[in-house]
């Protein structure tokens, strides 16, 4: 399986494969780790005549925390990002989720800009920037925005990315300190996608829930934010009742395509165990 | 045609070049134009881990990456790990505890190993086999791999004492 012919750009600053996207426009593609594009290019479903490589682009890489802002650098890996002592301080959610991702040869290229900007609905970082309230930043040969997570998933393979635009840096507000956290993934087996996954931040006062956020990878077009969920539970207690009744909520925002990991009532039904789960554990980890 | 570039980079620590085509995937280079048949082609989907190598010290599926990509790399593969005539403990290692019965996913399986013990030079069963988990054994059950691994590990750990 070989990729149709293309050109191939290893440019080294930021503005410079700014200025080939441009001069290439619809004909290019940015390659990150390449672990969902090249595969697609060997399968023929992506063709693109300008292949522009990120990947000897330093400063696109990095992970640090800059006045209670986890900035981290597009290109960054999975396991850098797994094996970073900063995040599994300050944001250990990340670290799980980024954990579950695929296997360890595909996380030491699969970078966290690439999952985001993908659109995939079975990517995992998605529902971890939803979560997180994580903001990305989107550069341009006219400048630059920075845009939040939630709202920039918009359909399948669909997100705000602009043709044109390169997305540099993900911004992540260091989480509250008590914050309980928990990416809980249904997977068939190492390297396949999710049939469902859950992320939550929760923070509890006492027994009631302050603040929680709910979202939910590989069960819609895109990652879906399960906010009926979310207020279903805010200043109520957590137990057995209050989380199986957001978990009904959240099951009815799903609408997963059917396919070789089941079907569409079956993928519902572990998006709300997958909530469930990811609840009480955050609970478990959340301090009052 | 799309133009052929040059790339340069180390194989096994001396100096290659191969001209390719943007396209052409390392695995292709490495048994085609570099006779390194050792990295083998199982799924050619990024599923199997038969063509793990090690590329600037990280374990890659080399049917993943392109030739182009490796420009001033520095590769390793199976046929890098015997020096005059010993045996690397890994391949020891999967010798005494039989680690392998066809032998197919072997070359990955040692490669990728490799890259695990250097960066966890004393790995528990359980990181041997999350760590382990992208290269696909169809015979052994993987037991004895994770034995074989151990051995490694334990040899190299007392090379180090």
């Amino acid at each position: 399986m070989i990729p149709r012919e293309f050109e191939y750009h290893a440019p080294k600053t930021i503005p410079d494969a700014l200025g080939l996207l441009k001069q290439f426009g619809d004909e290019a593609k940015l390659l990150a780790g390449g672990h969902s594009l090249l595969p697609m290019m060997k399968l023929r479903f992506a063709q693109p005549g300008h292949l522009i490589d990120l990947g000897r682009i330093r400063e696109l890489k990095g992970i640090r925390e800059d006045g209670g802002t986890l900035r981290i650098g597009a290109m960054t890996t999975e396991n850098e990002l797994i094996w970073s002592k900063l995040l599994q301080d300050k944001c250990p959610l990340l670290v799980e989720g980024a954990r579950l991702i695929s296997d360890p040869q595909v996380r030491y290229k699969g970078t966290i800009g690439g999952d985001i900007s993908h659109g995939d609905p079975g990517n995992d970082h998605p529902a971890l920037m939803l979560v997180l309230g994580a903001s990305f930043v989107l550069k341009a040969s006219t400048g630059e925005r920075v845009v939040p997570a939630d709202g920039f998933f918009i359909g399948s393979y669909a997100t705000l990315l602009k043709p044109g635009e390169i997305m540099t840096e993900i911004r992540i507000p260091v989480p509250a300190p008590g914050t309980g956290t928990c990416y809980s993934k249904l997977k068939r087996k190492v390297g396949d996608f999710a049939t469902a996954a859950a992320a939550v931040t929760l923070r509890m006062k006492g027994e009631t829930v302050q603040e929680v956020a709910i979202a939910l990878t590989n069960v819609g077009a895109c990652v879906l934010r399960a906010r009926a969920a979310e207020d279903s539970l805010r200043g109520k207690a957590l137990n057995d009742a209050s989380i199986a009744a957001a978990a009904r909520l959240a099951m009815s925002i799903c609408d997963p395509a059917a396919d070789q990991r089941g079907d569409a009532e079956y993928k519902t039904a572990m998006a709300g165990e997958m909530t469930q789960r990811a609840l009480r554990t955050a609970r478990s980890r959340a301090t009052h | 045609m799309a133009k052929k570039h040059a790339v340069s980079f180390k194989l096994n620590g001396k100096p290659v070049d191969v001209l390719v085509e943007p396209r052409e995937l390392l695995i292709h280079s490495l048994r085609e134009k570099l006779q390194h048949t050792g990295p083998h082609i199982g799924c050619e989907t990024s599923h199997c881990g038969a063509c793990t190598v090690d590329l600037d010290g990280m374990s890659v599926k080399s049917c993943t990456v392109l030739t182009v990509q490796c420009q001033d790399a520095e590769v390793l593969t199976i046929e890098g790990f015997e020096q005059g005539g010993v045996l690397h403990a890994l391949q020891e290692g999967f010798t005494q505890e039989h680690g392998l019965q066809c032998g197919y996913c072997t070359p990955g399986m040692i490669t990728r190993a490799y890259r695990l013990l250097k960066e966890n030079p004393s790995p528990s069963e359980e990181e041997i086999r999350y760590w382990m988990a992208g290269n696909l054994c169809r015979c052994t059950g993987y037991q004895n791999i994770v034995k074989a691994v151990q051995h490694a590990a334990k040899k190299m750990s007392s090379a180090r004492a």
